[in-house]
C-alpha cells in the first residue's frame, strides 16, 4: 500500500518536472475554433452548403510554422444512426437482397477537410485512432455476422456508397491559413445531408504528432413549412393522412368545377 | 428548381415531378383510369423511395378518381349496395396489405416484391388488353359486333351461396365474389400504391357480370374511400406520404386529365385500348428488366428511417 503510494507519489513529480522543463522553452500550442454558424437549415430548395470554420492556432513555433509543420483537419461528423447493408444475389434469375449486415451506429456522413492530404499529415495508427477520414471511421458489425469473412466487404460497400451520395466526403486542401495565426476551413455539406446533431472536429497535428481536439456542435434542422410537415407526418400522423385525403378531394373536386365551365 | 420533399428526404426537380403528374393525368383522362399503376413506377425510376411512392401513390388517386367519381355521383350510375359490398372487402384487404407492407419493409423485400407485382400485373393486364383490343379492331374490319353481356347466362359464381339483392344493377349475387374481390383490390392499393380500376372494371364487367353503366361510378366509389382509407394508414403506420409530392402530382395530374379527356373523345375506342396497352406492358417490361439484369451496384445501404 505504502509502496504503491510512494510510487504514485514519484511518478506525478517527475511528470511535473517533465512539465515545467518543457514550459519555459516550448509553450504547448492551442486550437481555437469559431464557426459561421451553429445552424444549418434545410428549405425547401436546399441544394447544399458550404460552412466555413475559422481557427486561431496559438504560441506556435514560428519557424516550424514557415516550415509547414503544423497541420489542422477539420471533420464534421453526422449523426450516428444504426445502418444496414444490403447485397443483392441472383436467386431464380432475379436479383434480390439476400444478405445484410448491420452496423453499430454510424456517422450517417462525414465531411473533412484538411491542409494537405491526411495521410500525408500522420500515419495510419494516429487517423485511426481518432478515427480521421472516412477510411478509419470505425463500423462495427452487430447481430450475426456467419464467420465474419465477409466482413470487409460490407464495410467497403457501406463506405464506397457513402462516397457515391456525397454523405461521405473530403477536401484534402480545405484549410487555408489566413495568417501566421488563423486559419479558415471551409467543408461541404451535400443537399441530402442527415438531420440532427453534427459534431466540427478540429486537430491540431505538429510534425504528424497530434497536439489537441477542439469540438463545436452544428444542427440541421428543417425549418418552416418543411419542419411543420415533417413534425406532422411523425407526431400528429392521423390528422395528417385525414389532411391528405381532403386536399385530394379538395383538388379532384376544384379540378371538375374549375373545368367544366370551360 | 428544385423542390425538397419532407417525407422522401430528397430534393427533386419540380418541373419533372409536374411533367409526370401531368402526363399520367393526360393519359388517365383519355382512357378513364386512375393512373396509380403508371404514377408509381415512375416515381421510382426517379429515385424516390419505393415506399414513399407507394404510399403517395395512394393518396393520388384519391384525388384522381375523386375528379372522375362526381360526374357519376350526380347521374347516379352507381350501384350504392354493391360499392358498399366492395367497399367492406377492400378495407379488409387493405388492412392486410398494410400489414405485409410493413412486415416487407422489414425484412428489406418491399422494393423487390413491389416490383415483381408491377411486373406480373402490368404483364397480365397489358397482355390481354392487347389481345381483346386487336381482336376487336379484326371484329370491327369484318363488321361483326359482339354483345359484351349475354343475359340469361350465368358462370360459376352465380352459383355461390348468400346471395344479395343488388337492384340498381338488377342482380341477385352472392356477397362472396364480391367481397373477395374487393379484399384483393384492397391488398393491391395498399402494397402498389393503385386504385385498382384496371382490374376491378374488368372483373366486375366479365366474371360478376354487371351492368357496364354501373361499373365505373360503383368502381370510383369503392377506390375512392380505399385509397382514403390508405392514405391515413399508411400515414400513421409508415409514415411514407409525402403530402407535397402528392399535391403537386394531383395539381399536374388534374389539369392532365382534362386535356386528356378531349384527345380521348376523337380517337377510337380499340385504338385507345391497344395503345394503352402497350404503354402498360411497356412500363412492366422496364420494371421487369431492372429485377433480370445484373444490377451495377449489388450492394444498398440502409440508415434508420432514411433510404430503405
Amino acid at each position: 500500500m505504502t509502496m504503491r503510494l510512494i510510487l504514485a507519489v514519484a511518478a506525478l513529480l517527475a511528470g511535473l518536472s517533465t512539465a515545467g522543463a518543457q514550459a519555459p522553452n516550448e509553450p504547448q500550442e492551442r486550437l481555437d475554433i469559431g464557426v459561421s454558424t451553429n445552424e444549418i437549415a434545410i428549405t425547401s430548395d436546399f441544394s447544399g452548403a458550404d460552412i466555413t470554420v475559422f481557427g486561431a492556432l496559438d504560441s506556435a513555433d514560428p519557424f516550424l510554422l514557415d516550415l509547414g509543420e503544423y497541420d489542422i483537419v477539420v471533420a464534421l461528423v453526422g449523426p450516428q444512426r444504426e445502418t444496414t447493408v444490403w447485397r443483392k444475389e441472383r436467386v431464380l434469375g432475379i436479383w434480390i437482397n439476400r444478405r445484410s449486415m448491420e452496423f453499430e451506429p454510424v456517422a450517417a456522413s462525414y465531411s473533412l477537410s484538411s491542409t494537405r492530404p491526411v495521410d500525408l499529415i500522420t500515419d495510419n495508427i494516429v487517423l485511426d485512432r481518432y478515427e480521421i477520414g472516412t477510411d478509419n471511421i470505425r463500423l462495427v458489425p452487430t447481430g450475426s455476422i456467419g464467420d465474419g469473412s465477409n466482413i470487409a466487404e460490407f464495410r467497403d460497400a457501406l463506405r464506397r456508397l457513402k462516397r457515391q451520395n456525397g454523405l461521405f466526403e473530403r477536401d484534402p486542401h480545405g484549410v487555408d491559413f489566413v495568417s501566421s495565426s488563423l486559419f479558415r476551413a471551409s467543408i461541404r455539406i451535400p443537399a441530402n445531408v442527415p438531420l440532427g446533431e453534427h459534431t466540427i472536429r478540429a486537430y491540431l497535428f505538429k510534425s504528424g504528432n497530434f497536439i489537441m481536439e477542439r469540438d463545436a456542435s452544428l444542427r440541421v434542422v428543417k425549418t418552416g413549412l418543411e419542419q411543420f410537415i415533417y413534425a406532422m407526418a411523425y407526431e400528429r400522423s392521423f390528422l395528417y393522412g385525414l389532411f391528405a385525403v381532403a386536399i385530394a378531394m379538395l383538388t379532384g373536386w376544384l379540378g371538375s368545377v374549375i373545368f367544366r365551365k370551360n | 428548381m428544385t423542390i425538397y420533399l419532407p417525407i422522401a428526404e430528397l430534393s427533386v426537380n419540380v418541373f419533372v415531378i409536374l411533367g409526370m403528374g401531368a402526363a399520367v393525368g393526360f393519359l388517365s383522362g383519355m382512357f378513364g383510369i386512375g393512373g396509380g399503376f403508371l404514377i408509381t413506377p415512375l416515381l421510382i425510376f426517379y429515385n424516390i423511395p419505393p415506399a414513399v411512392a407507394v404510399a403517395t401513390g395512394a393518396n393520388q388517386v384519391v384525388a384522381s378518381s375523386f375528379s372522375g367519381s362526381i360526374w357519376h355521383f350526380k347521374r347516379g350510375s352507381l350501384d350504392l349496395k354493391l360499392g358498399t359490398v366492395l367497399l367492406v372487402g377492400g378495407i379488409l384487404g387493405a388492412s392486410v396489405g398494410i400489414w405485409i407492407f410493413t412486415l416487407l419493409r422489414r425484412l428489406g423485400q418491399l422494393d423487390l416484391i413491389v416490383s415483381i407485382m408491377y411486373v406480373v400485373f402490368l404483364s397480365v393486364v397489358g397482355g390481354l388488353m392487347l389481345w381483346e383490343s386487336v381482336n376487336s379492331m379484326r371484329r370491327a374490319a369484318k363488321n361483326e359486333t359482339v354483345a359484351l353481356r349475354k343475359p340469361g347466362q350465368h358462370n360459376w359464381v352465380h352459383r355461390l351461396p348468400m346471395k344479395m339483392r343488388f337492384k340498381k344493377s338488377k342482380l341477385y349475387l352472392s356477397v362472396i365474389p364480391v367481397i373477395v374481390l374487393g379484399f384483393a383490390i384492397g391488398v393491391l392499393t395498399s402494397i402498389m400504391g393503385v386504385g385498382g380500376g384496371f382490374i376491378m372494371v374488368p372483373a366486375m364487367i366479365y366474371l360478376l357480370r354487371i351492368p357496364t353503366n354501373v361499373v365505373i361510378g360503383t368502381s370510383l366509389f369503392q377506390i375512392i374511400f380505399v385509397t382514403a382509407f390508405t392514405t391515413v394508414v399508411q400515414a400513421t403506420t409508415n409514415y411514407s406520404v409525402d403530402i407535397v409530392l402528392a399535391f403537386l402530382l394531383m395539381v399536374a395530374g388534374v389539369i392532365g386529365a382534362q386535356y386528356g379527356v378531349r384527345v380521348g373523345q376523337k380517337l377510337r375506342g380499340e385504338q385507345l385500348r391497344a395503345l394503352l396497352a402497350l404503354l402498360v406492358l411497356a412500363v412492366g417490361m422496364r420494371l421487369g428488366l431492372d429485377l433480370l439484369v445484373p444490377p451495377d451496384e449489388v450492394y444498398s445501404v440502409i440508415t434508420q428511417g432514411v433510404g430503405f
